[in-house]
């Protein structure tokens, strides 16, 4: 049996460093907190670098029984989360200083995060569930971190919503594992094809509950607005990134080994939901005045976009890498945006950003990038995974879902047009006050995630190449 | 050397960016017009060494996303060269014009530059995901130009409009790409390959739907009726320098797209549905000037013959898609018209859409009604007005006359009655041209309420050069074609037989 500890580096950097900043914490004066900060970066960079030696020298392999693969998928997943974090990490540091809870605050941080690359791994029901609570529980946390009441109300929505799904998602493996016998998934692609169709399909429906859960898609969706627009800002831009990151490797890694071969036509049930997720994100977003509500309603409709290469997991070659590839993308340019909005505490309605241009081109020009990124405007990193994505849905027999995907990519860019319309407006700016910047850390994040969008879209050929590669069964 | 011609405006724009905020405005815009000039001289450049009979020239292929079939691959033929040229002429008149400009002229000059950058780059490309990623760059950079320099809330609302519009356009068009794409083995997006591997050559059905897709996104931009809704607002909104761009290069972008990508990647669904196009040319060129015929705005009314000139091209390369009744030498001269037509009218309404600009700037409307006895006050403006009209509308000497005659006897043989009815656009237009003249010009002198008296200027110096400019390479290609036609006749020849395959 292999249980080679070093292949699980990264995840082990970001819980050692969790339980090591608590205990740091315990003793240092809260205006030396910072110091988890740096901690936290520094287990990110450790886990970028182990990352980077496992991808680099090829060393795939699965350990713990098989119960966690280290493979393409987690590769890029960790890649994914750990360039997302330090992001998280760093528009955060303005909002959180000398906060009497700073400490927690980084620690909640790493663990949800180490829960998260669990997820991107788990090659076994159990391991994905136990992936799933990790990285669930310290996001309730967070979300309630400011204990006011929008935050508490917005905590309790996305626990309660998280608990009965996960709930059913119990109640989901245990049905696969009373079809097939194993939890492993090599094992349930042998024998799921062999069980009962109704036991199979109840059992998939109930695990892939909990994963759009976590992705935010429709119908699981209804905490995302409300966590979005009651949590802190960081916290919002955290539960609308990584999860999904986590949520969508590990419903992909399900469908791909474990269901190849059953018989309950899943490419179905996941297209209707991508449609419905991008359709209803885009409707809700429409006519938001909030920044915040329209970025969650924004991300909702990214996942239906992700979720087109679930749909085609097993039907095209394309679907894996046009997934790992967009959510990548998708990580950073949210954590722009988002990072904007957590630059200027005082700007929270679309009409607070009149004028921006003129008084913060540098965020501004950030804004631009990003929203126009999200949409998928060329040469932001979202556009090659949209065309992969999209070239993924044909080829695997779903040109309407790709028809589709494109009428509701231009009915969001209306609202996107919302957003950035009024930024170049010249006549009745918004007061200076509004315009308020926070600091200087949130919008070098911001600059950052900006950059780093561009470049994957121009030099995202060696990601794309990389995520190309095979799962191991 | 391609790339370099490419990317040249966008290194000025960078260095720009880089310069201090306190540069005053006259030395941001005596940059740009030395960056554009240069630009057009190195043009020059490659038209001098450009083999007339030697096929895709200046060619440079590189690896850029080979993961997902992408590459970057640039190259000029006798049907992009013509193009690139007129890009950089007419942004050098642009520069030139702008000389009065004073709201926020470092944004202004680099979102211009910009657009040069997109404009030359999308004619030079020669993969698809390059050409797109250029196509929806200048929809970027154009909705800037329409919202932060056209007039207030209407001009941001029709900016809005144009986005939208156009970005729908440009996502069905990648949908084509994408089915093109999928449909080569192995899969490419580059277009050189795809011509010669023609992936979807009896595919029936399929390749109907990805030639409605790419052929309903390039309708878009170019536009043909019916999806040119979003046109006339963009246009009337627009600043000047704007709306000539947008009509001199954006416009192209389309017609381009179907010589470039259409005709020569989906040869047997062309020729299949090369009836409805050459109709839909026809019915543009009626119906957008019948509208025009209508209008009371001076821009409203460019706008609408700018429908009605794109026409021709679309009957062009719809005739040039028609095999039965013809030969391949009218085939080739309707695809040659089409390319004139294309520079014609990128020079002519260019100059129109400054020369209409310099009616807003002195009367501050574009009405005609407000207008009357210019003539007298204003001679040079009339005088060069009055030019650019009887250039417009087709009268023998100028570039659209030689564009017209060619497209229209191309055409005559496979597509005789939608030659026919084109041909009542031409009729139209004078009519139009000459009452907009007789209205403005001549008569009783009369100015908008708005103006004070006397304060009326002529043409200023920068103004006259830069549609002055303009005009005379109309009237050069107008009376002496051989240089242009020489270059892409050629070229029209090699894609005549593409689509015959």
């Amino acid at each position: 049996m292999n249980e080679n500890l070093t292949a699980l580096l990264p995840e082990l950097a970001l819980l050692g460093a969790a339980v090591l900043g608590l205990l740091t914490g315990c003793w240092l004066p809260r205006r030396r907190q910072w110091i988890v900060a740096v901690l936290a970066a520094v287990a990110c960079a450790a886990g970028l670098t182990a990352t980077a030696v496992t991808l680099a020298t090829g060393r795939e392999q699965t350990v713990f029984s098989g119960a966690f693969a280290v493979d393409t998928a987690t590769g890029v997943g960790r890649l994914a989360v750990l360039t997302a974090l330090p992001l998280v990490i760093g528009m955060s540091v303005e909002t959180v200083r000398n906060h009497p809870r700073e400490t927690e605050y980084w620690v909640l941080l790493l663990l949800s995060g180490a829960g998260t690359l669990a997820l991107t791994g788990a090659d076994d029901l159990l391991m994905l569930f136990a992936a799933y609570l990790l990285a669930s529980l310290p996001a309730y946390a967070l979300a309630a971190f400011a204990k006011d009441a929008r935050g508490t109300e917005a905590a309790l929505k996305y626990y309660l919503m998280g608990a009965l799904l996960g709930t059913v998602m119990l109640g989901g493996t245990a049905l696969l594992y009373g079809a097939g016998h194993t939890t492993h998934y090599r094992g349930l692609a042998t024998a799921l094809p062999l069980a009962p169709y109704g036991l199979v399909a109840v059992g998939l429906i109930g695990v892939l509950a909990g994963l759009l859960f976590k992705a935010g898609a429709v119908p699981a969706h209804f905490w995302v607005p409300d966590v979005t627009e009651g949590a802190p800002v960081p916290v919002a831009a955290y539960v609308t990134t990584l999860p999904k990151i986590g949520g969508l490797i590990a419903g992909y890694r399900l469908l791909h080994q474990a269901l190849p071969g059953s018989g309950v036509n899943w490419p179905l049930l996941l297209a209707v939901v991508a449609a419905l997720t991008m359709s209803l994100g885009n409707l809700a977003a429409f006519f938001q005045t909030s920044v915040t509500r329209l970025l969650a309603y924004s991300t909702i409709s990214q996942v239906g976009y992700l979720l087109m290469a679930l749909a085609v997991a097993t039907r095209s070659d394309l679907a894996q890498k046009g997934l790992l590839f967009y959510l990548l993308a998708y990580a950073v340019t949210n954590l722009g945006a988002f990072a904007v909005v957590a630059g200027l505490p005082r700007a929270r309605a679309l009409t607070d950003y009149r004028g921006l241009a003129a008084r913060r081109p540098g965020l501004a020009a950030v804004l631009v990038v990003c929203l126009l990124g999200l949409v998928g405007t060329p040469p932001t990193g979202v556009f090659l995974g949209k065309l992969e994505i999209f070239s993924a849905a044909v080829d695997g027999g779903f040109t309407w879902l790709a028809v589709l995907a494109v009428a509701n990519t231009v009915a969001s860019l209306f609202y996107y047009l919302r957003w950035l319309g009024p930024l170049f407006a010249t006549a009745g700016a918004a007061p200076a006050a509004a315009h308020a910047v926070r600091g200087r850390t949130a919008a070098a994040t911001a600059c950052t995630a900006a950059a780093l969008s561009l470049a994957l879209g121009i030099g995202g050929s060696a990601v794309l190449t990389l995520a190309g590669g095979p799962l191991l069964p | 050397m391609l790339s370099v011609v490419t990317f040249w405006p966008l290194l000025v724009c960078a260095v720009l960016l880089l310069l201090p905020r306190t540069l005053p405005d006259r030395a941001y815009h005596r940059i740009w017009i030395g960056a554009t000039a240069a630009e057009l001289a190195l043009v020059g450049a490659l038209w001098a060494g450009f083999d007339t009979g030697g096929g895709t020239q200046y060619e440079q292929r590189a690896r850029w996303i080979p993961g997902a079939g992408v590459g970057y691959h640039v190259g000029v033929d006798g049907l992009s060269l013509p193009l690139v040229a007129l890009t950089s002429l007419l942004f050098l008149a642009v520069a030139v014009f702008s000389a009065r400009e004073r709201r926020r002229v470092r944004s202004y000059v680099c979102l211009f530059l910009f657009l040069q950058t997109v404009g030359t780059g999308l004619f030079t490309a020669l993969d698809l995901i390059l050409f797109f990623v250029y196509f929806d760059l200048s929809i970027v950079g154009m909705f800037f130009v329409i919202a932060g320099w056209g007039d207030g809330e209407r001009a941001r609302a029709a900016a809005v409009k144009f986005f939208l519009y156009t970005f729908l356009g440009s996502l069905a068009l990648l949908l084509g790409f994408i089915g093109l794409y999928l449909a080569a083995d192995p899969h490419t997006f580059d277009i050189v390959d795809l011509t010669r591997g023609n992936p979807l050559a009896g595919r029936g059905t399929y390749a109907g739907l990805v030639l409605l897709a790419i052929g309903a996104g390039l309708a878009v931009k170019t536009p043909t009726v019916p999806f040119h809704t979003w046109l006339p607002p963009a246009h009337t909104e627009a600043p000047a320098a704007g709306s000539a761009i947008l009509a001199g290069v954006l416009l192209k972008m389309g017609t381009y797209g179907f010589v470039r990508v259409a005709m020569p990647l989906l040869p047997g669904s062309w020729r299949q549905y090369a009836l409805t196009i050459a109709v839909a040319g026809a019915v543009s060129v009626v119906y957008g000037a019948l509208v025009a015929l209508a209008q009371t705005d001076f821009k409203r009314m460019i706008a609408y013959t700018s429908v009605n000139h794109m026409g021709y091209v679309v009957l062009a390369v719809g005739a040039a898609g028609t095999l039965a009744g013809t030969d391949a030498q009218a085939r080739s001269l309707a695809v040659t018209g089409a390319v004139t037509q294309m520079v014609s009218h990128g020079l002519i309404t260019g100059a129109l859409f400054l020369l209409a600009g310099v009616l807003h700037d002195r009367g501050r409307t574009y009405a005609m009604d407000a207008y009357s006895g210019l003539a007298a006050r204003t001679p040079r403006f009339a005088a060069v007005t009055a030019v650019a009209a009887f250039a417009a509308l087709g009268i023998p000497g100028f570039s659209g006359f030689v564009a017209e005659f060619q497209i229209l006897t191309g055409s005559l043989a496979s597509q005789a009655v939608a030659t026919a009815v084109a041909l009542t656009g031409i009729l139209i237009t004078a009519a139009l041209f000459l009452t907009a003249l007789r209205r403005m010009f001549f008569g009783a002198p009369r100015l908008p309420p708005t103006l004070p008296d006397g304060a009326l200027t002529d043409l200023r110096a920068t103004e006259t050069w830069s549609t002055g400019l303009l005009l005379a390479v109309a009237l050069v290609i107008g009376v002496a074609p051989r240089w242009l036609l020489d270059v892409v006749e050629p070229a029209g020849r090699t894609l005549t037989g593409l689509v015959a395959r």
